[in-house]
């Protein structure tokens, strides 16, 4: 989890990691490996990517929007249809009633699952999110949220997960990186966390906390 | 009127044929310059003031003076024809330029960026996201550029490019008007059509939904 306010360098961090950005200075490391020494569509296609705009295809239907990096990595096609099918029921979205349809024939949350379908397509063992959820009422949050976390209880990938909402990070995370003005502050699991270690992470919980008390009130 | 053009559809179509050959390669020509140009702008937009510029400058050249100041041109100006084509390509460019750049800035930034994250290549990108969505205002480009030239192409028949400019100077000359409608009239039809056609092709790559 990167959490930290608008500006503090969590987006630039994970676009550091796909090469959507070069680092200037130092060097980001995938798989061992730096960043700069990846076949930059390797190693793309070898990590998913979510963002809160989604970003679809506007002239694709869901399927294809769905089986773009399969495509792109030359899958045969009943295993691209399989694929397709199979990562769709995952995130919800039956293919028989779904595959057919554009990205403008749907709600936001389905859009998002269909980005988060997307990203999963080619079975990558890194995923990077970018505010996935950000952009969409509490409740369809709320309900991907949870989904999501079960089916990172499955797949065990590796994902990192841009967020400024600290109860998206306490509850979707297993460590919290937090930002400010560009610099790691700190690295805490929630537990840890919610400990208050010092005086910024307390601010974000007070802040947390705070809302909470207004509803109860 | 109608005696005029039985008695010489001989000659109209002959001329209609001039000037259709004479808009068809103009047309190819300034797509195939026009369509290139504006994706390089995309990639390249420190250009973008310089070509889009010196178009819109070459748009404020009056036709009948751009192909009078061309003829002295060696080996441009020893045929009317190519001259002709030549000037009418560039009258073609400035429409089909910037609805390119247009059309592809148009594309959402998300889109684009998606794309990139999910490891296509830049040529990828251009030909299954950014040209395929950018079509049809690419085609609205060429729709405005083909009406444009088939209009502009009458004026051609004064430095004898012929075309159907021929009946329209010539009927000016006689002070005839049956003579400048047997070249008006098929001229506008002409337009009409391409027009038609090309607000179809338009049409099909609009896939609207709500």
């Amino acid at each position: 989890m990167l959490l930290g306010p608008s500006g503090s360098g969590k987006t630039t961090t994970l676009k550091l990691i796909n090469g959507l950005l070069i680092a200037t200075e130092g060097e980001v490391m995938v798989e061992g490996r730096p960043v700069r020494q990846w076949e930059i569509t390797r190693l793309r296609r070898h990590i998913g990517y979510a963002i809160q705009e989604v970003g679809l295809f506007p002239h694709y239907t869901v399927g294809k929007n769905v089986a773009l990096v399969p495509r792109l990595e030359s899958w045969p096609p009943y295993k691209i249809q399989n694929r397709v099918q199979e990562v769709l029921q995952m995130v919800g979205l039956p293919a028989a009633e779904f595959a057919k349809r554009y990205p403008d024939e749907l709600s936001g949350g389905q859009r998002q699952r269909v980005g988060l379908a997307r990203a999963l397509a080619a079975d990558p063992p890194i995923l990077l999110m970018d505010e996935p959820f950000g952009a969409l009422d509490p409740l369809t949050r709320a309900e991907l949220q949870k989904e999501f976390k079960q089916l990172q209880q499955r797949l065990r990938k590796t994902v990192v997960f841009v967020t400024h909402d600290v109860s998206e990070a306490l509850l979707l995370g297993d460590r919290i990186a937090l930002m400010e003005s560009g610099r790691l502050h700190g690295i805490y699991t929630p537990q840890e966390f919610v400990a208050r270690p010092d005086a910024l992470v307390a601010r974000y919980l007070e802040a947390f906390r705070a809302a909470q008390q207004i509803v109860e009130s | 009127m109608l005696k005029y053009f039985a008695t010489h559809q001989r000659e109209i179509a002959a001329l209609t044929g001039e000037h259709l050959w004479m808009v068809g390669v103009s047309m190819l020509l300034a797509i195939a310059i026009g369509v290139p140009l504006g994706i390089l702008l995309t990639r390249r937009p420190q250009w973008k003031t310089v070509v889009l510029g010196s178009n819109s400058v070459i748009q404020t050249i009056p036709s009948l003076a751009l192909f009078g100041l061309l003829l002295p041109l060696p080996w441009l100006g020893a045929r009317a024809d190519r001259l002709a084509i030549f000037a009418l390509t560039l009258y073609a460019l400035l429409p089909i330029i910037q609805n390119t750049y247009v059309g592809i800035s148009g594309v959402a930034a998300p889109v684009r960026e998606a794309a990139l994250a999910m490891g296509l290549t830049n040529k990828q990108l251009l030909l299954q996201v950014e040209l395929p969505l950018a079509a049809n205002v690419i085609v609205a480009g060429i729709r405005v550029a083909t009406v444009f030239v088939i209009g502009l192409a009458t004026i051609a028949a004064a430095i004898g490019a012929g075309g159907l400019g021929e009946f329209i100077f010539r009927g000016l000359a006689m002070v005839n008007n049956n003579v400048i409608l047997a070249g008006a009239i098929p001229a506008a039809l002409m337009a009409l059509v391409a027009d038609g056609l090309l607000a179809l092709l338009q049409h099909r790559l609009t896939r609207v939904h709500q």
